[in-house]
């Protein structure tokens, strides 16, 4: 198996340095051969789990509560601009 | 070569929950910008999603109704990639376990009955909205608001089992009145409570592989959907002739020069890196719960279809344009409990009713002309008061005023004269003016008789009874 660790990068929207792309693509490589490892388990009878705790249908009430300030919300942000959150233009 | 198109539609429709789908914020539309976000739904660190019940019943609501098995268990997962819609940087989707599969819709084409099928109906939440800059100064950028981040919809996923525009202009006629029917969706494109995007492919007609498929998006409206659609494959098929491949990719429907446009290079390959989300738990849903919410469901189309049929005695073609849509259905029901003659409404809803809606594109339900102003003017026609053809103008003036057909016939002098000596002093004034025409009628000819009748009538300003003109016109003209 071989990390393709600039694919994972780019999707991640990540700069590394060619050393970093070393060092976290052998930290990567490792976690994947210790997957590998558990995959070579046989699960045939085991049901597949997504979570680790045995909780299901936790739910809310469909009711209205009072939403943050604008301002406050606004305000984790670099820029704004009329009520809006102002990014660089993007369109697709 | 004849070539067959191959169509498959994604639905997402709005569910309408008052809380947005993980978090207590209003979905209220149109309210100012970034005024209903809280720290769940813009993503803040530490913030966890808790799901809304209702926002499920409804998703089951949709999936029972369109025939679907409601699986007894389902997960979200994070559906990963950047835009600055996406406060989060995923989306809370479904992926390995939908809510729902393997159902259908039934649409007729042509008086023909077709089974579309539905593949998975998945939950997951909406995204905010962009606006881009416009001005020399603003071009640079773009403006967010996160109102619409996490409100609730649904993914409805068909099968490639569409084979012409119409069919899937008909398919999401069909989708949306259901939608309406339960009540869990409003169903207006042009708002964007429902948006569709089509996958549409060509082949050589009795091929059975699929040929190369695009996805078409950015249609809001019907119309749209149909004319890119159209377009679309017209496209592929001169590709294909050309002898040139079709290239998978996404197109954008530009309204403005009626064509698909290439995204050309903005799709990097995707790689959503789907994983289960580990902030909410899955969902079970029960038999218990499914019979409860299958329990609740109201009359859907086909169903209240054969009741029109079986109840009203209308012949089918009535029942179907009546049941399109749930606020058709209930003007109608309403109009008939006041006017108990189905046929007579079915056809004034028809004809006047309907004719004057499509061209003002206004809904049943924003016309001007109630059931109960329809029904008064109907019960006027049979009871003499006014002509057939003046209740066409009686309609006309309800429509323009909104007033009752009582006030407008009043007002307007358009009682029907039902005065037998009112109309005679009209019969003496034609006959004296055409004797000409009355010896022709004297010596056989019957064929000027109806234009006596006409000048008459034109007499008495159309509101003499015809009936009664007839019969007079003749007993006079025997002389």
């Amino acid at each position: 198996m071989k990390m393709d660790i600039e694919k994972v990068a780019r999707l991640a929207r990540i700069n590394l340095s060619e050393e970093e792309k070393k060092t976290f693509g052998n930290q990567l490589e490792q976690i994947l051969l210790h997957m590998e490892q558990l995959n070579r388990l046989d699960t045939s009878g085991v049901e597949p789990t997504s979570h680790a705790i045995p909780v299901v249908n936790v739910f809310r009430e469909d009711e209205v509560r009072s939403s943050t300030p604008r301002e406050k919300i606004l305000n984790t942000s670099p820029a704004q601009e009329e009520g809006h959150f102002k990014v660089p233009r993007i369109i697709e | 070569m004849e070539y067959e198109p191959v169509i498959g539609l994604e639905v997402h429709a709005q569910l309408l929950t008052c809380s947005k789908i993980f978090c207590g914020c209003s979905t209220t539309f149109g309210e100012e910008p970034n005024t209903q976000t809280c720290p769940v739904c813009t993503g803040q660190p530490g913030s966890l999603p808790v799901l809304n019940r209702k926002a499920v019943e409804f998703a089951i609501k949709i999936g029972l109704a369109t025939h679907c098995r409601i699986t007894s268990y389902s997960v979200f997962a994070r559906k990963n990639y950047f835009y600055p819609d996406l406060p989060k940087g995923y989306q809370i989707s479904m992926y390995e376990y939908p809510l729902a599969e393997d159902g259908f819709i039934e649409i007729t084409i042509q008086g023909m009955k077709k089974r579309i099928g539905i593949i998975r109906i998945h939950m997951e939440e909406d995204a905010g909205k962009l606006k881009h800059g416009e001005t020399p100064e603003t071009a640079r950028f773009s403006y967010v608001d996160f109102n619409r981040t996490g409100v609730p919809l649904v993914e409805i996923v068909s099968g490639p089992d569409l084979r012409s525009p119409q069919e899937a202009g008909e398919y999401l006629r069909r989708l949306r009145a259901i939608l309406q029917y339960l009540e869990v969706c409003t169903g207006d494109m042009e708002k964007g409570t429902f948006r569709c995007d089509a996958n549409v492919s060509v082949r050589p007609k009795g091929e059975t592989q699929f040929g190369t498929r695009t996805e078409l998006k950015n249609m809001n409206s019907f119309r749209h959907v149909e004319k890119a659609l159209e377009y679309e494959i017209k496209r592929q098929i001169r590709v294909l002739e050309e002898g040139e491949a079709i290239i998978q990719e996404t197109r954008l429907w530009d309204a403005s020069q009626n064509i698909t446009l290439s995204m050309r290079g903005k799709e990097e390959a995707h790689d959503y890196r789907y994983f289960p989300d580990p902030d909410l738990v899955p969902l079970k849903v029960g038999e218990d719960w499914i019979e409860e919410i299958r329990q609740s469901l109201p009359e859907l189309p086909d169903r209240k279809k054969e009741r029109f049929i079986q109840e009203y005695r209308l012949p089918e073609y009535d029942a179907e344009i009546l049941t399109s849509t749930k606020a058709m259905a209930n003007y109608f029901e309403s109009c008939v409990r006041l006017f108990p003659d189905p046929k007579t409404v079915s056809n004034w809803m028809m004809g006047d009713l309907l004719r004057e809606l499509k061209k003002d594109e206004r809904e049943v339900d924003q016309c001007p002309v109630t059931p109960q102003h329809l029904a008064g003017m109907l019960s006027m026609m049979k009871d003499g008061t006014i002509s057939g053809k003046l209740a066409k103008d009686v309609f006309e003036e309800m429509y323009r005023t909104g007033d009752l057909p009582e006030k407008i016939v009043q007002e307007k002098g358009w009682i029907q004269i039902l005065d037998t000596g009112e109309i005679e002093g009209a019969i003496k004034k034609v006959i004296q003016a055409n004797p000409k025409l009355v010896e022709d009628y004297q010596r056989g000819k019957e064929k000027v008789f109806g234009f006596l009748v006409g000048e008459v009538m034109k007499q008495t300003k159309g509101k003499a009874n015809p009936k009664l003109v007839n019969e007079l016109l003749r007993k006079k003209l025997k002389g």
